[in-house]
């Protein structure tokens, strides 16, 4: 039988049994041992809430805070006004992105594990927030994503390849060795650096908005963090100027449940959602069913809509959940059940996916199988020709004088210096 | 005996302000709380209240009257019985106005309050005039070209509003500076000029809008940042060496961040340790940012241009008791001096004294007293701390054999240690003596007038270390 939730054996408030304060550490429901069963969680059963005007004032969507937007039932059905209705092509171009993000993310992960590589951070789970927003947005506008958001480079095409090349630190790298694996920066396809440092991408995206809104320009801003960052200062800076400004840009949380060890609730107490963080900064505010690609499709044309329109910015709370380990150096199995993903009750983003595919007749399992196979092979020879430029536990090929370069734009009398003496000493 | 009512200050470091208006005429009644007149300021307007009863016995200053000296006996009062003929009779009054303005100097930046008769080297002041000696050859002046007065919060403001007209990508923005005109009145006039689109005031946050500069400046603008003080900058030194500093690098060179940061560093007068922290040493120190720290008005103009110009992340820091000072600047369109060359402010063959911003003066002064002693020194304004110019340190010592490094900040990882060990490497041979530092004391910077002049260097303290090196 399961275990009721932690949470449930916390006293209530005042409820401590004397007239004094407590120190309150808030506790994840489920710890190794327990039995994960997540009936507590209200999967909403209704497709609500209904779909304001993008132009709607913000305190119109404060409950929209509060609720889950949802279109894809557990059956395959996609109903309710928040239904994108997406084209055939546009639903398997969100299947494939999505399988070909998990495929790369798998053998990147093992990889690494063999020593091709230091570092790796896998988005199983969450591919839908990735791919679903990239889908939404025009490729031109700038996205500030964290290190969990590769599947909006698979969306927009980035070259694979290149992308391996960083990870493992080889001569194609086209940071020229510059940033660590994971930490992508494609101007190109409108992806930011991506910053060790969490939450400054926040304020700094809000700053590029505003940039977009000075130059009379029709591109938005989209930036990202995890549920834990938003304890960051930067992310309620973002909010603010966001808010004062009207910058034209969305503000993404993606709430996977886990920063590393510590839960959501570390982050927030255990109020409400993330998402009612913007309601007291007046900004429209939607909180999604992650796991739910046409759900954070039409959630995020919603936002983009409203941005675009000089309606101003939205804040979205992606609910959804982190399958994996944060990253290679982790194992969530010393902090959570190993079965905890299991019963996270909205399910993987692709398994429901193909299920509305299928009841849409257009997919079957055979199909998906052969899909799922030729992803896997086509990652496979992607990397094999990525590592015959070198891996970390060979010599690596970067080369030796790009060092000094892109310090500034134009090098320094100084650094010259020091790179014709070190180009002496390698001679 | 008459009440002087004086010119107020409105700060620690108001020297002079306007009589903008009398709200009282000769023969009025006063009492406590009445309103006399209101003063301004380039910084603030405020009322002057009687604290005292009687009848306006004389009007000193004029309505309209600039540049009235605080401390200046502004309006003579006579107390209940008296009557004009008081106003004449001076005899015997040992609070004369002119003795009030010479005590109220002592308020001054820069100068210390009375000498304790137990320490006589409490008393350190420093003479309240601005060494302007020109150099006899400057490469970034033309010798055809007019001056003009200015002083360097006007330069710098000037600067602001020559390349906002230059190109439609830069703006400005910063707590106050737009409504307001600029804490220190350096954004004086441009929101008037420019608009709130282009001058932008912002929330109480310099984490927030640094990281919103960043971003803009990535995204193709051209943001001048405000930081109230450097001091404050503190929050947001996260986005400037993090973000701004190192994305060029860490995109492979693809994300671009053209911005200036500025405002006030290092000590001001009386207001603390949190708001006297000179961060020159702490910027100069990251790969990436360019930091420039000028000393005159034209320079302040030409090097803020060029920050404003570069395509790199520009630290830029300004002095705030150097905001009032007047120094010649070029009257020609597009005065720019080059980020990174030092320069030679005053020649000479005995000892080479290197500093930056304000402990410039401090280094002329010096060297004016050093020369009645016989040592002919040369200063060099490093005027840059990053890129630094160590080749024309090293010229100079070359001739001179002999090293003094000033600085206002605190000496350890400073400039003048890293300038010290540079020349040790480069011109070891040509040293005639260790090279010798000058420095804040190793404290926060206390409050108390006498302490605080106590902790900052000063140019007796350049000449001291210029003898040792001389050996005299």
């Amino acid at each position: 039988m399961a275990k009721a939730p932690h949470s449930t054996d916390t006293p209530k408030r005042g409820q401590s049994g004397s007239n004094r304060s407590r120190l309150h550490v808030p506790e994840p429901p489920f710890r190794p041992g327990d039995t994960p069963d997540y009936s507590h969680v209200s999967v909403p059963v209704k497709h609500t809430p209904v779909r304001p005007d993008p132009l709607c004032e913000p305190h119109e969507t404060a409950d929209h805070a509060l609720k889950l937007i949802r279109v894809l039932r557990f059956n395959g059905e996609a109903v309710g006004d928040w239904n994108p209705n997406l084209s055939n092509d546009m639903l398997m171009k969100a299947l494939t992105d999505m399988m070909m993000t998990r495929a790369m993310d798998e053998r990147m992960f093992n990889m690494q594990r063999q020593g091709k590589m230091s570092f790796y951070m896998k988005s199983t789970g969450e591919e839908a927030v990735s791919v679903g927003h990239a889908m939404a947005l025009k490729n031109t506008d700038m996205t500030f994503p964290t290190y969990r958001q590769q599947g909006i480079l698979i969306s927009r095409g980035a070259s694979i390849k290149e992308m391996m090349c960083q990870c493992l630190s080889n001569s194609g790298d086209p940071l020229d060795g510059k940033s660590i694996p994971v930490l992508y920066s494609f101007k190109k396809h409108g992806f930011f650096s991506i910053s060790g440092n969490l939450g400054t991408q926040l304020i700094q995206g809000v700053g590029w908005a505003m940039a977009c809104a000075y130059k009379n320009e029709d591109g938005i801003a989209s930036v990202f963090t995890g549920e834990g960052a938003t304890a960051e200062g930067d992310f309620h800076y973002a909010l603010n100027f966001a808010s004062t400004y009207r910058a034209p840009c969305i503000i993404n949380v993606v709430n996977n449940q886990w920063a590393i060890s510590s839960y959501q609730g570390i982050a927030m107490g255990e109020g409400e959602s993330f998402a009612a963080r913007g309601t007291g900064y007046g900004l429209a505010t939607l909180r999604v069913d992650g796991n739910d690609i046409l759900a954070v499709y039409a959630a995020t044309k919603w936002a983009a809509e409203r941005a675009r329109k000089g309606g101003g910015a939205t804040l979205i709370e992606h609910f959804t959940y982190r399958q994996e380990g944060h990253s290679t150096s982790d194992d969530p199995s010393k902090y959570r059940p190993k079965d905890d993903s299991e019963a996270w009750p909205f399910g993987d983003p692709i398994a429901r996916l193909k299920k509305h595919l299928i009841s849409l007749g257009v997919w079957d399992d055979d199909k998906h199988d052969a899909l799922a196979k030729s992803c896997k092979e086509e990652i496979r020879d992607i990397y094999k020709s990525a590592e015959a430029m070198g891996n970390l536990s060979g010599a690596t090929h970067v080369n030796d004088y790009t060092m000094f370069e892109q310090v500034y734009e134009h090098p320094p009398e100084h650094l010259e210096r020091q790179r014709r003496m070190f180009s002496e000493e390698l001679d | 005996m008459p009440i002087n009512i004086q010119m107020p200050a409105l700060s620690p470091t108001m020297e002079e302000g306007t009589l903008s208006k009398w709200l009282v005429k000769k023969g009025d009644s006063v009492t406590s709380g009445d309103i006399l007149a209101e003063i301004e300021t380039d910084k603030a307007t405020m009322e002057v209240e009687s604290i005292d009863e009687g009848v306006v016995g004389e009007i000193v200053v004029a309505e309209g009257a600039q540049n009235v000296k605080v401390g200046a006996v502004i309006l003579r009062l006579l107390e209940d019985g008296e009557d004009e003929s008081a106003l004449t009779d001076d005899s015997g009054d040992d609070t004369s106005a002119d003795e009030e303005i010479e005590d109220k100097g002592e308020d001054k930046p820069g100068t210390a309050g009375p000498a304790h008769p137990e320490n006589e080297d409490a008393n350190r002041d420093e003479p309240p005039s601005v060494p302007k000696t020109k150099p006899q050859n400057d490469p970034d002046i033309p010798t055809n070209v007019a001056m003009k007065e200015t002083t360097i919060r006007d330069a710098l403001r000037d600067a602001m509003a020559e390349e906002m007209r230059r190109d439609d990508k830069v703006f400005i923005m910063g707590e106050e500076v737009a409504e307001y005109q600029g804490a220190y009145k350096v954004t004086r006039e441009l929101l008037q000029e420019f608009g709130s689109r282009r001058v932008v005031d912002t929330p109480i946050t310099e984490h927030g809008f640094a990281g919103i500069g960043v971003g803009a400046a990535m995204g193709g603008l051209r943001p001048i940042v405000e930081f109230m003080t450097w001091n404050f900058a503190m929050q947001a030194i996260d986005h400037i060496i993090n973000s701004a500093a190192k994305t060029l690098y860490m995109s492979g060179g693809q994300m671009r961040c053209p911005i200036v940061f500025r405002g006030p560093n290092g000590a001001a007068s009386r207001v603390g340790a949190q708001h006297s922290h000179d961060y020159s040493s702490w910027y100069a120190n990251v790969p990436g940012l360019k930091v420039v720290a000028p000393y005159d008005a034209a320079d302040a103009k030409g090097l803020l241009k060029a920050a404003i110009r570069d395509p790199n992340p520009v630290v830029f820091l300004e002095h705030e008791l150097m905001y009032g000072e007047s120094f010649d600047v070029p009257d020609m369109d597009d005065f720019l001096i080059p980020i990174g060359k030092a320069k030679i402010r005053r020649e000479g063959s005995d000892v080479t004294i290197v500093a930056h911003s304000r402990m410039v003066g401090r280094a002329l002064e010096a060297a004016e007293k050093l020369a009645e002693e016989g040592i002919d020194a040369e200063v060099i304004d490093l005027r840059t701390l990053r890129p630094l110019d160590t080749d024309t340190v090293v010229a100079s010592v070359k001739k001179t054999n002999r090293l003094v490094c000033a600085e206002e900040g605190w000496g350890q990882s400073g400039i003048g240690a890293e300038v010290a060990a540079r020349v040790v490497n480069e011109a070891f041979d040509y040293l005639d003596a260790p090279p010798a530092r000058v420095f804040q004391k190793d404290v926060p910077l206390p409050y108390a007038a006498n302490l605080e002049a106590l902790s900052l260097p000063n140019s007796d303290d350049v000449v001291k270390a210029a003898k040792t090196v001389c050996y005299k």
